[in-house]
């Protein structure tokens, strides 16, 4: 936004005092204080770096049936055996491998619902913020509607009329999000509009887009991507939801929340098969929660030092 | 004397407050029937108690809010809201609060230079940072400042950088709400010696609202009393200071406080009860608290009258 303060000022020739770092040093400066959030960026890193080249780091196939060996503890278990480190699930397909490859789907899911949950709703949230009354009240009761009904029913309701499957299950979980970024917009805006800078911004000449995007906007930001944070964690965890009953992902899909739906009736007899997809899914989450409350901390210049 | 950069004339602002499902709606009179002239160099004061319209007065003449009635001239021009966005940048404002009214995301430089973003595009980044540069010495800060941001500095600094951005524009009229009132006492002296140096530098003219008349003594040339919306007494500062016409002048003037051990506490006190801005009273507004009441001030409303010390009320004090 500011592309004005480049690291060295132009015109008038910067003294080794005014200059001042790269913007980047400075977040990872203040990112670092926060010993959970450094924890949790590299947690998920490890998440992005399966996500990304997830078939080439998985030991075999995730689709690959390996039938003599079905349902193989882990290999530290009596019975397991290191070539398949996790065990094997009913069909004998590697865990392992599974699991790996299944962070690509969560990732996506992730960041595909975060991005249109956000963005379409910091924009309604703002329009919301800067309209008159009636339209205020109009779009407002249209989130009430939608958050009335229990998040997980409608995102149900919406893929059983879209049809079963991951990408359809994104679009409901979006849907289902959406309000929250609404919501929290129209309150940070209200809150920011009342203050003298927007006044004063207003004296100076800006125009609508301009007051809504560069002058209160920035303003907005940290409760939204604490939200953007949790949020990450709340569609993956749906989407898991959705696969688990049968509504997202289908399988043979590796898919975290499907894995843990297909190993349902051997929760007593191979604890594995669900503990590894839930404990992937766990602390995925934790992960992008510690990393969302340093993001704010590192984010928010008040709480930075002078 | 010179022609005034802006004159108002019978300026009023007027809400309409209420009016839920049963209840009809109430006009609300912030502001009714406030002339005054201002002249390039010289300080207008404005004060009065809270909720007397000061502030709103500030927001007509700075194009937040448009007047109910009344005319507003700005250099012979009429300023209507056709032409507000190219006025804009003659009237410019200070605001109480410096905690408030710097954008927190944004630095220094980057706040100084937002009027010249909108209004001068002509301009190129560089002579715009050059400018801000300029005027961050201007008002003594010191280069370094400009790239920090605004939770890095004391309430006395960011009033600075207040002013500062509302002189990059070379504003002709300057509205300085109650611009020290926040501000610690060895603070403000600071703030107000910047402000007359910079008025006399740039030749401008201040509309400067407050409610501490022993700032206004130190600054302005003229001054308005205003009371629950109206003017009711307007004239040079001295003339006002040495010998108020209207009660409610007087009363506000005994309640400064002095600084000699020994002056004579002759304070007014002041009895009964603010009437409610809704209602709107035949007769003067002051009359519920006023010691010289007689019955002629409930039924008749008096007009400013008087030249050039002008005063609201049927029996002046002499």
């Amino acid at each position: 936004m500011t592309d004005t303060t480049a690291p060295n000022p132009a015109p008038v020739p910067a003294t080794d005092e005014t200059a001042r770092p790269g913007r980047l040093r400075e977040f990872w400066f203040y990112f670092r204080e926060n010993r959970g959030a450094v924890f949790g960026l590299w947690v998920f890193a490890a998440f992005v770096i399966c996500a990304a080249f997830g078939p080439f780091l998985a030991p075999y196939d995730p689709t690959e049936q390996f039938r003599q060996f079905a349902l193989l503890p882990p290999a530290w278990q009596e019975g397991g055996s290191w070539s398949y480190p996790l065990g094997t699930d009913p069909l004998g397909r590697d865990m392992l491998s599974r699991l790996i490859v299944g962070a690509r789907f969560s990732f996506f899911v992730g960041v595909i619902v975060v991005t249109i949950a956000a963005s379409g709703g910091i924009l309604v949230g703002m329009i919301a913020g800067f309209a008159p009354q009636w339209l205020d009240s109009i779009i407002m009761r249209i989130m009430d509607i939608i958050l009335a009904f229990p998040s997980l029913l409608l995102a149900l309701v919406l893929v059983a009329i879209l049809g079963p499957s991951l990408t359809n299950a994104m679009i409901a979980i979006a849907i289902v999000l959406q309000p929250h970024y609404v919501r929290l917009t129209r309150a940070s805006v209200l809150a920011e509009k009342q203050k003298d800078y927007v006044t004063s911004a207003r004296v100076a000449g800006a125009g609508l887009l301009r007051l809504m995007f560069v002058t209160v906007l920035p303003n907005c930001l940290a409760p939204i991507i604490v939200q953007g944070a949790l949020s990450f964690s709340t569609a993956i965890l749906d989407a898991a939801a959705l696969g688990f009953l049968g509504m997202g992902a289908q399988p043979p899909t590796p898919e975290w929340g499907t894995m843990l739906a297909e190993a349902r009736e051997f929760i007593l007899r191979a604890w594995w098969v669900v503990t590894f997809p839930g404990l992937a899914i766990l602390i995925t989450v934790l992960a992008i929660n510690l990393m969302g409350d340093g993001l704010r901390d590192a984010l928010d210049p008040k709480l930075k030092r002078s | 004397m010179s022609a005034p950069v802006m004159s108002a004339n019978a300026l009023a602002r007027h809400y309409q407050v209420g009016g839920g499902l049963f209840a009809k709606p109430q006009t609300l009179r912030a502001v009714q029937r406030v002339d005054f002239n201002l002249y390039p160099g010289k300080t207008l004061a404005v004060v009065g108690e809270s909720g007397c319209g000061k502030s709103t007065l500030a927001r007509m003449v700075t194009m937040i809010e448009e007047p109910t009635a009344g005319d507003l001239m700005l250099d012979g021009k009429p300023v209507v809201k056709a032409n507000w966005p190219h006025m804009r940048s003659d009237v410019q404002i200070v605001f109480q609060d410096p905690y408030g009214s710097l954008n927190p995301r944004q630095r220094i430089g980057t706040i100084l230079m937002e009027p010249l973003v909108i209004n001068r595009s002509d301009m190129s980044a560089a002579e715009r940072e050059a400018k801000a540069r300029e005027m961050i010495g201007l008002v003594g800060l010191r280069p370094e400042h400009f790239d920090r941001y605004p939770h890095m500095f004391s309430g006395g600094q960011r009033q600075r950088i207040a002013i500062a951005r509302a002189l990059m524009l070379d504003p002709k009229v300057l509205v300085l709400d109650e611009p020290v009132s926040a501000l610690d006492v060895s603070i403000q002296s600071a703030v107000l010696n910047l402000l007359v140096d910079l008025q006399e530098q740039m030749n401008l003219a201040y509309l400067f609202i407050s409610h501490d008349l022993s700032v206004v003594r130190h600054v302005c040339d003229d001054i308005i009393v205003m009371y629950l919306g109206q003017a009711v007494e307007t004239g040079p500062k001295d003339a006002v200071f040495a010998a108020p016409r209207h009660p409610y002048t007087k009363a506000l003037l005994s309640a400064t406080p002095r600084a000699e051990p020994g002056a004579a506490k002759d304070r007014i006190k002041l009895t009964g009860e603010l009437p409610s801005p809704m209602a709107n009273l035949p007769g003067c507004p002051f009359a519920p608290r006023c010691w010289k009441v007689q019955d002629l001030c409930r039924a008749e409303r008096p007009e400013l009258t008087g030249a050039p010390q002008a005063a609201a009320c049927h029996f002046p004090l002499e």
